[in-house]
């Protein structure tokens, strides 16, 4: 396999935002639509030769390494493991749909609209595929723009708000990842994210460079206290950009966990566990609590995100491989469920032009191919056992109870919120009083066209889950490794992170007394 | 000399444009009111070409000249460069401003092209008092280019605030020249070099550097000099703030950058330097936030800039001060881009009002545009120069003894982002349009190719950057 023949990274990358360049030429909405639909598919197609992925390898594949400003060590540096196939084949999915879901919604400014798409899916794989420090926090960046044109332009009531708010507190974050960037770069001699992953830094620069990327990553997951500007930004956003969003946009703080905390510090991530465990475990039954009291349909999946997400971070600070899976698991999974659910919200509102619940009772009757996306979107997201959300959930409940009994009984009250708000909502839609759906149509082809992929997702993902756990496997016991004996040895030296650790959780904590004796 | 003379060619044309342009001034206005021949200053930009030209030839070239006050080096054609770029910019942004009496142009011309030379010639001198002289030719002229707007009183104001802040601030250098000649017994910056910069050796000799860093502070609106910077650009002609907006901080830091050769971190003069650019950007940044003219939020803006040019000359490596140069070249690139769309927008020459901005992109999508990409530069983020410039200032100053500045430059980008953001926000997310009339022709195509510019740089910077970083070698080996 001669990884530099084809450079599929790069045009995965860049294609969108070459048709992008050919959008000022072409005349007419529909012909916008058309064209990106067609980009979109055209980059589904060219996403094909990632099959040649070998799902045995735990290192880095596809990799292409290019001078960039070489005196400056920066390098044109892109790469693929089984953390990145994943979140990449869940974006360039969502790219088409997402052109399909903005079909009839979106009726102004048609063609910046697609631009930004274009523009945001762009960045968002050249996120998940950057191995160069720089070359992260340039896609990083680049995508806030998109963004909050998506939610400024073409979003609700309150866009100015949202937009503004999202917009600020995102790079507040990201701020303090540029001066981590910085100070690894000094301190490490290079952008490199695996030569930087490879390395043992001193406790202190640790602690330092672990609270500056952590705060960056949670204000994107987001966590707990960090949350607010989520639920601001979904409900005001157009569809497609909560589709984004909740999908693609959430994963990056999480992926920015496994790719960058956990390998590069490994002793101040096990030092923080503790701190973080509590605030994912506040983020489940916070965002559980909160969303079981909305009544506006958008801010109750919101606040189901953040429970989500909790679960996410939960299992990749508990430092088992139970745990992590899981934690990988429910980011695909909260992908496509959430996805989907905002899609779902979108379908509705073209038809009531509200998305308080109350505004929307009794769909059963009158859209019955709806309801029943609906609810089996909704079963997946609760974490029903067949449904892809269960494998994840499960996983990483799993790795808790493994850990931590206490912790798990902690988390478990988490999905039984689930259960609560998604069959509260799903039993209103479907049979609540009064109705106004009688003169409603039922769902459309198009509509059928962009859920029906996610449906497949769904049910494939949630009772033959063995092919996508096969493909990161072998990744995520590469950085378990990398962490557990690197930790170790950090323990070895500083012994303020030994006494310390002692409060992480058991299995962690064993597999440490392993490594020393 | 023959050699001699090609070193200084870009000079020597510049000094030809300005005696073409002084000719011109002095043909007599016609008779029946009408533009005069001699007012046709077309020229002037392209002009400024050959300039540019002949700097970026003479890029590798090397020497001392006129007893060794006046040195060619590769520090010096850099930042020759970036004034000539500048000025080609500033030339033909002022090209056809409204509120300029078309009979006054040469004059106008006359004064830009003067300013430009001394900040050439300030990028070469290496001799206190060359250096004090190079500083005065570039001042003088601004002096009188401020006021020229028209018969409007605030260009006035503006223009008196301009040279009574100048003198004082000039009045400091001299006074920190006496010092330093008094403690050093030297005015080369060679053999000052080689001295001792500390309190308990040379406490008269720091007060007098101090003093004499004052004059340039003061041209690079630096905290606390800076109280000019949102009065003058607010005051003065859209495209005169274009000019003394970006420019003579070229002048200012290429100065700065040659006397923070002699520093060393956690020298006292070096630590000034990081508690004024933390104060400055601060307090440009949280100044910027509330304005609502576009010409004063870019004031304060600048005060922002300029204290993050100087985390560079506080690394005191080689490394900081070529980031601190490639800094300030994209930082005038940035600034004419944005002053560029302002220009084209005010179509009688009055200030604008972020409001006057909304539903550009309805308008004008080309100029919506590259407004975006110039504020998004200002702001620090990728992919544009902007960016580029910041990592390599942070980059070149972490771990130099100072990085809580680092920390403290990185939050105020998360500030800054506010005020910048609203130029893209009224300028896409509104509908209203307002009476600003339609822009003139051909600023579209221009405004790209600085937009273009600036993205360039900011994905592909090595090209540029290694002229910075052989001029940054060269002054710390």
């Amino acid at each position: 396999m001669n990884p530099s023949a084809w450079p599929i990274l790069t045009i995965l990358v860049f294609f969108p935002v070459a048709a992008c360049l050919a959008l000022p030429f072409i005349r007419g909405a529909k012909a916008v639509r058309a064209f990106c639909l067609a980009a979109g598919l055209a980059e589904l197609l060219l996403a094909l030769p990632l099959l040649r992925f070998d799902l045995t390898l735990p290192g880095y594949q596809f990799v292409e390494k290019i001078g960039w400003v070489e005196s400056w060590g920066l390098y044109y540096h892109l790469g693929m493991d089984g953390i990145s196939l994943l979140m990449v084949l869940l974006t360039v999915l969502l790219l088409p749909l997402c052109v399909l879901c903005s079909w009839s919604y979106i009726t102004r400014r048609v063609k910046e609209f697609h631009f930004s798409l274009m523009l945001m899916s762009s960045a968002c794989i050249g996120v998940f595929v950057a191995l160069d420090f720089v070359l992260f926090y340039v896609f990083w960046e680049a995508m806030l723009v998109p963004m909050f044109l998506l939610i400024a332009v073409w979003g609700g009531p309150a866009r100015r708000y949202a937009s503004l708010k999202f917009f600020l507190y995102t790079l507040a974050g990201s701020t303090l990842l540029l001066v981590a960037m910085v100070a690894f770069y000094i301190e490490g001699g290079t952008f490199s994210i695996p030569e930087l992953s490879a390395r043992s830094y001193s406790f202190d620069f640790q602690f330092w460079a672990f609270l500056a990327m952590a705060f960056a990553f949670a204000i994107k997951v987001p966590m707990f206290p960090f949350h607010t500007w989520l639920p601001a930004a979904h409900v005001e956003a157009p569809t497609a950009g909560s589709v984004l969003l909740a999908a693609v946009l959430l994963k990056m703080g999480t992926y920015g966990f496994l790719r960058f905390c956990l390998p590069m510090t490994p002793a101040a991530s096990l030092y923080f566990a503790p701190l973080m465990i509590a605030v994912s475990l506040a983020s489940i039954l916070y965002g559980g609590f909160v969303a079981l009291g909305q009544r506006d349909m958008k801010k109750l999946i919101a606040y189901s995100s953040v429970a989500h997400m909790g679960f996410v971070t939960l299992g990749i600070f508990l430092f088992n491989a139970r745990g992590l899976e899981g934690a990988l698991m429910v980011m695909l999974n909260h992908g496509i469920t959430t996805g989907a659910l905002f899609m779902m919200v979108g379908c509705i509102y073209e038809r009531s032009h509200s998305r308080e619940i109350s505004d929307n009772l009794g769909l059963g009757k009158y859209l019955p191919a709806y309801m029943g996306f609906f609810g089996l979107f909704a079963l997946s997201s609760l974490g029903f056992p067949g449904t892809n959300s269960f494998v994840g959930e499960a996983l990483v409940l799993i790795g808790v109870f493994a850990a931590n009994p206490w912790l798990g009984a902690a988390a478990v009250p988490g999905v039984m919120l689930a259960a609560a708000y998604m069959l509260r909502l799903g039993q209103k839609l479907a049979w609540g009083e009064p109705t106004h759906a009688a003169a409603w149509r039922d769902l459309n082809a198009r509509e059928w066209l962009y859920l029906a992929p996610l449906a497949v997702l769904v049910i494939y993902i949630g009772l033959a889950p063995g092919l996508t756990l096969q493909s990161i496997d072998p990744t995520l016991t590469r950085v378990l490794t990398e962490v557990r004996s690197r930790a170790g040895a950090a323990e070895a030296a500083w012994p303020q992170a030994a006494w310390l650790s002692r409060t992480t959780p058991p299995a962690a904590a064993g597999a440490h007394q392993g490594e020393g004796l | 000399m023959n050699s001699s003379f090609a070193l200084i060619l870009p000079e020597f044309i510049q000094v030809l444009v300005i005696l073409g342009l002084f000719l011109q001034s002095l043909a007599s206005p016609r008779p029946d009111g009408g533009t005069r021949l001699g007012a046709r200053t077309g020229w002037v930009p392209l002009a400024g070409i050959a300039v540019l030209a002949a700097a970026a030839l003479s890029l590798g070239a090397g020497g001392l000249m006129f007893r060794e006050a006046y040195r060619i080096d590769a520090l010096s054609q850099f930042f020759k460069l970036a004034v000539a770029l500048g000025f080609v910019i500033a030339a033909h942004n002022a090209g056809a401003q409204p509120s300029l009496e078309p009979d006054r142009r040469p004059d106008y011309f006359l004064l830009l092209a003067l300013s430009a030379l001394g900040l050439m010639l300030l990028a070469s001198a290496v001799e206190l008092i060359t250096i004090y002289l190079a500083l005065e030719i570039s001042s003088y002229s601004l002096y009188a280019l401020i006021p020229l707007r028209g018969r409007d009183p605030r260009a006035a104001e503006a223009g008196i605030k301009y040279i009574l802040f100048g003198a004082a601030a000039t009045a400091l250098a001299l006074f920190g020249l006496a010092y330093i000649l008094a403690a050093q017994h030297s005015s080369y910056l060679a053999v000052l070099t080689a001295k001792p910069w500390d309190w308990a050796e040379a406490p008269l000799g720091i007060v007098g550097l101090t003093l004499f860093m004052a004059g340039f502070f003061y041209k690079l609106a630096l905290f606390p000099f800076h109280f000019w910077a949102p009065d003058v650009y607010e005051g003065t002609s859209n495209e005169t703030a274009a000019y003394a907006a970006t420019l003579p901080k070229l002048g200012a830091v290429v100065v700065l950058i040659r006397l923070s050769a002699m520093f060393a971190p956690g020298m006292p003069a070096t630590t000034l330097l990081a508690v004024l650019a933390a104060a400055s950007m601060t307090f440009g940044n949280l100044a910027a936030l509330t304005q609502q003219d576009v010409k004063r939020m870019l004031g304060y803006s600048s005060v922002a800039h300029a204290g993050y040019v100087l985390v560079g000359l506080t690394a005191a490596s080689a490394g900081g001060l070529a980031a601190a140069g490639f800094y300030s070249l994209v930082y005038v690139l940035m600034n004419l881009t944005c002053f560029w769309v302002i220009c084209r927008l005010s179509h009688d020459g009055r200030n604008l009002q972020l409001n006057d901005l909304d539903g550009l992109h309805g308008r004008e999508p080309m100029l919506a545009f590259v407004l975006a990409v110039a504020a998004l530069a200002l702001v620090g983020l990728p992919p544009t120069a902007g960016f580029m410039g910041k990592l390599f200032l942070l980059s070149a100053a972490w771990n130099r003894g100072y990085n809580w500045l680092i920390i403290v430059a990185a939050l105020n980008t998360a500030i800054s982002i506010y005020y910048y953001l609203n130029l893209i926000r009224h300028a896409y997310t509104t509908d209203a349009v307002s009476d600003v009339a339609a822009p003139r022709s051909g600023g579209a195509l221009w405004g790209g190719v600085l937009a273009a510019a600036l993205l360039f740089l900011g994905i592909l910077p090595a090209p540029v950057f290694k002229w910075a970083e052989a001029a940054g070698r060269q002054l710390m080996p």
